[in-house]
């Protein structure tokens, strides 16, 4: 049975529909990758699972339980570290973690246990005694998803846990993950670091204007697309007339699907082929034409790819264009209760 | 909690409803303190002021003519009674406060992930903190006032006192946690609270009695919630008690202990069932 269902969700911010009626399931323990760029809707997606939001329409089910009618009862199996660490700065990050604890209804001594073993797996002793507000970024995800594992919860839910963060941080937070999904805790993460989710995620979705747009694990969404991706450079610059030349050439050869022109790149030749053995034709063509290569480096497509096929534009320039868009002040008015 | 899948690591073993509740508010009130006690300013700035109050107040009317007030009463002792009820509302006053933080830092949002037997221990933990708060302000103001000879109430009195302090720290607590609900900010807030402040202390007996004031402000003062606070602790500070015995001589009739009393306790009561709706609805 799925830990997470969603159905047709819904959720409108004013005039702004944020969700448009996504549907996601994720299955018992697996490391699941919500990939989108900003505003794409995963914020919104992981607030109404953690039950701090209510969506207008659909069905929210969380570890077999209706959301919507038994909140308390999903809080319970869930862990949420959010995007934005909330913490009292004034009380050291052990404090934190006992208050934690305590909402959770913990006994003092199985409480003390855990954040004796949380302090191990999260590496926090030299400095979880001293006051949440001298802490850096790495330090405070480290707390927020050591509160978030406080009561063994069996599905974790993270907004974006590695932005902005230390390298050291970062790999210890992935280690964590990956352990926990090998103990059998499901794990939810959104991101917008295509190797992030590359590198942990066993499935995903692309999230992109309040809809998934791509489902699978990350190889099937890559082979659904087919196609290998070859970067040619006759030369270190070529010229428009050159490139020219060489893409009606190339075109015509066995097993190549798409020639395309990458002015940006001094241009140089994006081809879509069939496989490996293309290469060797294509060497084969520029060799009979006396072409010089310079550079020809063959590749497996990349989830940026898939996210290009779904929506015609790369991550990066969706990220760009959503920039100056959002309304922060707005945002935070309605995360306010 | 039950789950219908029983694959996972156990959650903790169920302790009742009441344990839990017990649990969760204590851990909230706890981190109250924790604050308070690390950062002490609000509560050495809320003992000093009414202490200068008290002191330079006090000394202002020292030279009165004998006989001035009610029962030639000396002008510090009079004083006494409204300056340790102004704390205690000037404290409870401010009881939204840390509630308004939280929900402007999104703090608030980390207990409401949790599983909360009642989100009302949020409220209670608020409570709590604020009237241990108010009640040990109002007693070092009381034990001051005894050093520099503005005298003590009796065992009774000094019962008498907490009552009424307890009922008024109840009444704008209340009114205060809604108010952090309901207004957009804490700049709002302490907005509200600056303004409210000194126009409920001067239309008050704190500082003169209503044989003072002209007609239209002894009205007004002895509508005042503060004044139906104030005139009880001054009895309590003027000798034997007697609740049935007429504390305030209001423009539209007498008023004994009881009814003062009476008032608080309905003001209380009435102001959390008034924003018990906004609470309901803000932490549903």
């Amino acid at each position: 049975m799925p830990v997470i269902e969603l159905q047709q969700i819904e959720k409108s911010y004013g005039p702004v529909q944020a969700l448009k009626g996504l549907s996601l399931t994720v299955p018992r323990g697996c490391l699941y990758g919500l990939l989108g760029p900003n505003g794409a809707g995963k914020t919104t997606t992981i607030r109404i699972l953690a039950t701090l939001l209510e969506p207008d329409a659909g069905s929210v089910k969380v570890a077999g339980l209706d959301a919507l009618r038994e909140p308390r009862a999903v809080r319970c199996e869930l862990g949420y570290v959010a995007q934005e660490v909330a913490i009292d700065k004034i009380l050291t990050g052990r404090e934190m973690l006992q208050l934690q604890g305590d909402l959770y209804h913990l006994r003092p001594a199985e409480r003390d246990a855990r954040i004796a073993d949380l302090i191990d797996r999260l590496g926090m002793e030299s400095w979880l005694d001293r006051r949440c507000g001298t802490y850096s970024g790495g330090m405070r995800r480290r707390l927020d998803l050591a509160s978030g594992l406080l009561h063994k919860p069996q599905l974790l839910v993270l907004d974006e846990p590695t932005v902005g963060l230390d390298i050291e941080s970062r790999s210890v937070i992935w280690e964590l993950l990956r352990e926990l999904r090998l103990q059998g805790t499901t794990v939810l993460l959104s991101s917008h670091y295509l190797e992030e989710v590359e590198a942990l995620a066993d499935r995903m979705a692309i999230i992109d204007d309040g809809r998934v747009i791509a489902e699978g694990t990350p190889d099937q969404l890559k082979q659904r697309l087919g196609g290998d991706r070859v970067t040619l450079r006759v030369r270190e610059f070529s010229n428009e007339a050159e490139a020219e030349q060489v893409r009606q050439l190339l075109e015509p050869v066995d097993g190549v699907r798409q020639v395309v022109v990458n002015r940006a790149q001094g241009f140089s030749l994006n081809l879509v082929v069939d496989g490996e053995q293309v290469l060797s034709r294509l060497r084969e063509q520029l060799d009979a034409a006396q072409l010089p290569v310079f550079a020809l480096a063959q590749s497996r497509p990349s989830l940026d790819d898939v996210y290009l096929q779904a929506t015609g534009r790369t991550l990066m320039d969706a990220e760009l264009a959503v920039v100056g868009q959002r309304d922060a002040k707005q945002e935070r008015k309605s995360s306010m209760r | 909690m039950t789950s219908p899948v029983a694959t996972i690591p156990s959650r903790a073993t169920e302790q009742g409803p009441l344990a839990d509740l017990a649990q969760e508010t204590l851990a909230l009130t706890r981190r109250l303190f924790l604050q308070l006690v690390r950062r002490p300013s609000t509560l050495i700035a809320g003992i000093l002021q009414p202490l200068i109050w008290l002191l330079l107040f006090g000394a202002l009317f020292s030279n009165a003519p004998e006989g001035l007030l009610p029962g030639g009463m000396g002008y510090g002792r009079f004083l006494g009674a409204g300056v340790i009820v102004f704390t205690a509302f000037s404290g409870a006053l401010n009881a939204g406060l840390p509630l308004m933080f939280d929900r402007e830092f999104g703090f608030l949002n980390r207990l409401l992930v949790a599983p909360l037997r009642s989100r009302r221990s949020i409220v209670f933990a608020s409570v709590i903190y604020i009237t241990s708060l108010s009640l040990l302000q109002s007693l070092a103001i009381i034990g001051t006032s005894a050093l520099i000879g503005y005298g003590w109430p009796s065992a009774a009195g000094l019962a008498l006192v907490m009552l009424t302090l307890l009922l008024l720290v109840f009444a704008f607590t209340a009114l205060s946690l809604g108010l952090a609900f309901a207004l957009p900010g804490h700049i709002e807030l302490i907005a509200v609270i600056f303004v409210a402040n000194l126009p409920l202390l001067f239309a008050s007996t704190a500082l003169a009695p209503l044989s003072f004031m002209p007609i239209w402000l002894s009205w007004l003062a002895s509508l005042n919630p503060l004044t139906f606070a104030i005139e009880p602790i001054r009895a309590a500070y003027a000798g034997p008690l007697d609740l049935g015995g007429v504390m305030l001589e209001a423009p539209y009739g007498a008023v004994s202990g009881y009814q003062c009393l009476s008032v608080l306790f309905l003001l209380a009561v009435g102001l959390f069932l008034l924003i018990s709706p906004l609470l309901n609805r803000k932490l549903a």
